[in-house]
């Protein structure tokens, strides 16, 4: 029940930094907070109380749900992989323009 | 309370005060930092649910690339957030 | 006045799941509590998808781990369009970093104790990644971690002798003939079995090292794209260095 809450804690929090934040690698944090949240509910939701990993031994009476792991296991790196594609849009943006606020990349504060 | 349930809720109380570092520091090397510290805690607590496959990869991957192409990002840009 | 809508709202999207998840136990057994008519068995049952791959997961793929199982052979197709996300990833990192190659940097190496310490821990790391991925059936780990202590192994490597750079033709090379395999492998199940990624190798003996059918080959292959994938991420966000 509490890894419940701590998970969606994370993705609170993440979603505040989304929105009320101006620089442009903050928001990058935020994006990975929430990220990790979902990954930690994904696979809280599959526990089985006394069961064991899923790796077949011949005298376990019960195993964990395995098919959460197998989605974890790929959203786990796409989430580094598109960390790494956003950061070099802000590099690319911050050589451009000099400056990494969204409030002066849009031209509303000089 | 059994030993399980104790060393959970002392994990995810030190999760939680670590993600609002995160949030809310000016210093964005210690932000970054704080969120390596996060994803290795949340690697434990895939230990401690059974699943040992996703741990290792959440280790290798959250708590050093992760990190790695963060702060490499910062080094092309500004460090300190302006006010 | 931002500040408030988002801290209003992320309390709001708290609650609402919080309320939604409060009917769903922790480590419930979970059983169905439906009874519906199976055609395979001819009977009525109480069966699950979950419970049907850990009953006849090791009869039907010959693998000892069954989150490889579902991986590779009963979900195998979203695996190849996870290695094509990836790929596109690296080649959009190292196409937005290509811009003003005439600005260089200054760098210093490191000192003698981390030169000698990881030019001598960077065979092990390398050898203890190729471990992960090549027992991927047998025991905890797979395609996905072993790639990544590989790319972690060249970071390091990266870190302590900033002046180095990694072969990129040799990297594309190698990362072009592992998809390859992947995607060969597939088209050779369909001319032995009639579907793709059809298992076509004999199963053997479980819990050895050559079983299980095509999973290993397609594991190395899936291992070794991955850890040549982010080590060229890696490099490119490095910059240019003199």
């Amino acid at each position: 029940m509490i890894f419940y809450a701590a998970s969606l804690a994370l993705v609170a929090i993440g979603i505040y930094v989304v929105i009320s934040k101006r620089n442009l690698i903050k928001i990058i944090i935020g994006l990975d907070m929430i990220d990790t949240g979902v990954n930690l509910l994904l696979i809280s939701i599959g526990y089985v109380r006394g069961g064991t990993a899923p790796i077949e031994n011949g005298n376990y009476p019960l195993y964990v749900d395995p098919i959460p792991h197998a989605l974890v296991l790929t959203a786990i790196v796409i989430g580094v992989s598109v960390m790494a594609l956003a950061l070099s849009i802000v590099i690319g943006l911050y050589r451009h323009t000099g400056t990494l606020e969204i409030d002066e990349i849009r031209g509303l504060v000089k | 309370m059994e030993l399980y349930d104790f060393v959970s809720i002392i994990l995810i109380g030190g999760m939680i005060v670590l993600a609002f570092i995160a949030a809310e520091s000016r210093d964005l090397l210690s932000a970054s930092i704080a969120m390596g510290v996060v994803s290795l805690i949340v690697s434990i607590l895939f230990y401690m649910l059974q699943a040992p496959d996703v741990a290792i990869t959440e280790a290798a991957i959250g708590a050093a690339l992760s990190l790695a192409v963060m702060i490499f990002g910062i080094k092309h840009t500004d460090r300190w957030e302006k006010k | 006045m931002k500040r408030i809508i988002a801290i209003t709202l992320s309390v709001l999207i708290f609650l609402i799941f919080m309320t939604a998840f409060a009917r769903v136990k922790f480590g419930n057994i979970a059983l169905s509590k439906y009874f519906y008519f199976n055609p395979v068995k001819k009977q009525m049952t109480r069966d699950s998808v979950p419970s049907h791959y850990l009953k006849e997961g090791i009869k039907e793929t010959g693998s000892t781990n069954i989150v490889t199982a579902v991986v590779v052979d009963y979900r195998g197709f979203d695996t190849l369009g996870e290695v094509t996300v990836l790929f596109l990833a690296s080649i959009g990192v190292g196409a937005l970093m290509y811009i003003k190659r005439e600005e260089k940097r200054k760098v210093r190496e490191a000192n003698e104790i981390v030169k000698t310490a990881s030019a001598f821990l960077f065979g092990f790391i390398v050898l203890f990644g190729a471990y992960i991925f090549v027992h991927g059936h047998l025991t905890p780990g797979g395609g996905f971690p072993g790639g990544s202590v590989i790319a972690s192994a060249y970071l390091l490597l990266y870190l302590a002798y900033p002046k180095y750079a990694a072969d990129h033709s040799k990297l594309s090379v190698l990362e072009s003939l592992a998809g390859l395999t992947f995607l060969v492998t597939g088209l050779l199940g369909i001319i032995f079995g009639g579907h793709f990624l059809y298992n076509f190798l004999p199963y053997g003996v479980p819990r050895y090292l050559f079983s299980a059918g095509v999973i290993p080959v397609i594991y190395v292959a899936v291992g070794i794209k991955v850890g040549s994938e982010l080590t060229g991420i890696v490099d490119s966000m490095m910059g240019v260095r003199e």
